[in-house]
């Protein structure tokens, strides 16, 4: 933008030179930081100093409608000794992570073995079996998932014509959340992607030579495949459970963490304490409580992967 | 075309059928629900007895006051905004991540891997109070805003995947760019630039998918239905149906899928390396 030209002419003197050495060090960081900027900005001014603020709030009655006053640690002892819907909510979240991240997980892993092959056709399937991950996370999915799953909808009318008597999906608690876990299963499209592009990434003379050695397919799918895939599955396990915690929109709308509060996820309370009764300041002690056992999780997944999780440069490394 | 399917191949494409069918036949079935009457509503067969297009027609003015027309323009109002400002923020600050030095780079650059993993809760409640005192609720400057500095929905996402892709672009460019007196914007802007659209197009899509996909975020924001999103307007349809219009539901839901379903059918080779690339969401 400014007369650089100098810089691209030889050097006649030394103090030129030592002056576009002097630009030369300075250009770059400030021009590093100028284009930074936007996101820089956007970080101290809409994540960094709003997560301090928060910190702050979860220590008030903070209600947005008055001014904060500090009330020390009530937030969190009334949480933590008076609260029993957050008990439940915790619980159900849990629940649903511990349900939907599995499920989701192995039916991604199967459905991206069978795809592994060049074979006429793979594209289409590829295309329908991740299609329902596309319309994702949007109302009408549970629109569709609401009907479908209603007292007269198809499901019912399915497993009816097996003999199966049909339930009161989303109006009966012991069932409204596995409606939501299937719905989440279902959608295992970007896992399975991801799957993909690591299987294909495993060397076929790893299957040639212990087929060689007589291995089974079974045997091959634990001793090769699920190794060399560990990496990845580590990757996905850890973004599915961040994401499954925070679970909101098809709770909000299909169920609306009903009956009997037996889908209210975590999201949905704290949505509820912030913007249903404007505590601001509980709602904040919430999210950081949020926070922290998201962390653990991530943290208690990362631990353990030492012991499952393999990595090929530590085997060569040892050997 | 080769016929020679050996029992392998058979048993795999039988289980592929099969596996496509379970996942698409609620989708089919949606297609051909959204043409029933609510008495057929209940019926798994996928097509309707007598197809009602009324439905369609019925349902695009079943909110008073607003038809969809209203509800799809400021959705794209909002959505459009979202992207360009992204791509232009986005793009800046990755070039500046992967091409040029300055103290702390690799702090900050720490940041925005930490921010894509960062649940949105913490921010939400201070977030909101922010853009409340700014006058902000009720407009689509919550959305805007934070996309013009690179933090809105899938900022840091889009910041990495740019600085990726940027990276594998051979760095001789810009080094005979600046020898003929280019500046660092006009690296930016006529050399780098022109190089990553395949990534900006990337970009693109998922900015608009995931913007248009919002429901959280609209939820809280917007609050007067004539600023309403179609996934608001969508759920507005819902709660205020005393008796329950399935047929007219389940097509203007249909119809607002369908954006989202023709940027994948034209996008769908980027869409897939994207996600495999990284694959953050879903």
């Amino acid at each position: 933008m400014s007369a650089q030209h100098n810089s691209a002419l030889p050097a006649g003197s030394k103090r030129r030179s030592l002056r576009s050495r002097l630009r030369e060090r300075w250009e770059s960081p400030l021009a590093g930081y100028l284009f930074i900027s936007p996101w820089l900005i956007g970080f101290l001014v809409l994540t960094l100093w709003p997560m301090i603020l928060s910190v702050y709030y979860s220590f008030t009655d903070y209600s947005l409608l008055e001014a904060p006053n500090w009330v020390g640690a009530k937030n969190y002892s009334l949480i933590f000794t008076n609260d029993t819907v957050f008990a439940q909510s915790l619980k159900i979240t849990l629940l649903f992570v511990v349900l939907s991240v599995p499920l989701k997980l192995v039916s991604a892993l199967l459905v991206a073995m069978l795809l592994n092959k060049e074979m006429k056709g793979m594209a289409t399937y590829r295309l329908f079996i991740y299609f329902p991950s596309l319309i994702g996370t949007s109302i009408a999915v549970a629109i569709l998932w609401k009907n479908m799953f209603g007292a007269d909808g198809i499901v019912n009318r399915i497993i009816g014509f097996f003999g199966i008597k049909g339930v009161n999906w989303i109006n009966d608690p012991d069932t409204a959340l596995s409606t939501l876990v299937i719905l989440v299963v279902w959608q295992f499209g970007s896992s399975m992607v991801i799957f993909l592009a690591g299987l294909k990434q495993i060397s076929r003379d790893l299957y040639e030579a212990s087929s060689v050695d007589g291995a089974s397919k079974i045997k091959q799918f634990f001793s090769i495949t699920l190794p060399m895939l560990s990496p990845i599955l580590l990757f996905n396990v850890v973004l599915q459970t961040i994401n499954s915690f925070q679970m909101f929109t098809q709770a909000f709308v299909i169920t609306q963490g009903g009956p009997v509060n037996s889908t209210y996820m975590y999201a949905l309370y704290l949505y509820d304490r912030a913007f249903g009764r404007l505590q601001m300041g509980y709602a904040s002690s919430l999210a950081w409580i949020l926070l922290l056992i998201i962390g653990a999780a991530t943290a208690l997944i990362f631990l353990s992967s030492r012991y499952w999780v393999f990595y090929e440069h530590e085997r060569k490394g040892k050997a | 075309m080769s016929f020679s399917l050996n029992r392998g191949t058979w048993k795999r494409h039988l289980l592929l059928l099969a596996s496509s069918f379970a996942m698409m036949y609620p989708v089919f079935w949606w297609i051909g629900a959204s043409l029933k009457t609510n008495a057929e509503m209940g019926s798994p067969s996928l097509f309707p007895g007598a197809p009602q297009w009324r439905n369609y027609i019925d349902g695009w003015t079943a909110i008073p006051s607003y038809s969809f027309t209203h509800f799809y323009m400021s959705t794209f109002e909002l959505v459009f905004g979202v992207v360009l400002l992204s791509l232009v923020s986005c793009s800046l600050v990755a070039f500046g991540f992967a091409r040029l030095d300055f103290p702390l780079k690799k702090i900050w650059f720490g940041l925005v891997l930490v921010t894509l993993m960062l649940p949105s809760q913490v921010t939400l409640v201070p977030q909101y109070v922010m853009f409340n005192a700014f006058g902000w609720v009720n407009t689509y400057l919550p959305f805007w805003a934070p996309s013009s500095l690179g933090v809105g929905v899938g900022g840091s996402f889009f910041i990495f995947l740019l600085v990726q892709f940027i990276r594998g672009i051979p760095r001789e460019l810009d080094e005979s760019a600046k020898i003929d007196g280019c500046s660092y914007f006009g690296i930016y802007w006529r050399i780098v630039l022109p190089l990553t659209k395949p990534a900006l197009v990337t970009v693109g899509i998922y900015a608009f998918l995931w913007n248009w996909d919002d429901f959280f975020g609209h939820l809280i924001y917007i609050n007067s239905v004539d600023k309403y999103t179609i996934q608001l307007a969508l759920r507005l349809f819902m709660d205020t149906q005393s008796a329950m219009e399935w047929g007219q539901m389940l097509a203007m839901s249909l119809l607002s899928v369908v954006p989202a379903i023709i940027i994948f059918l034209l996008a769908q080779r980027h869409f897939v390396e994207g996600i495999a690339a990284t694959g953050i969401k879903g």
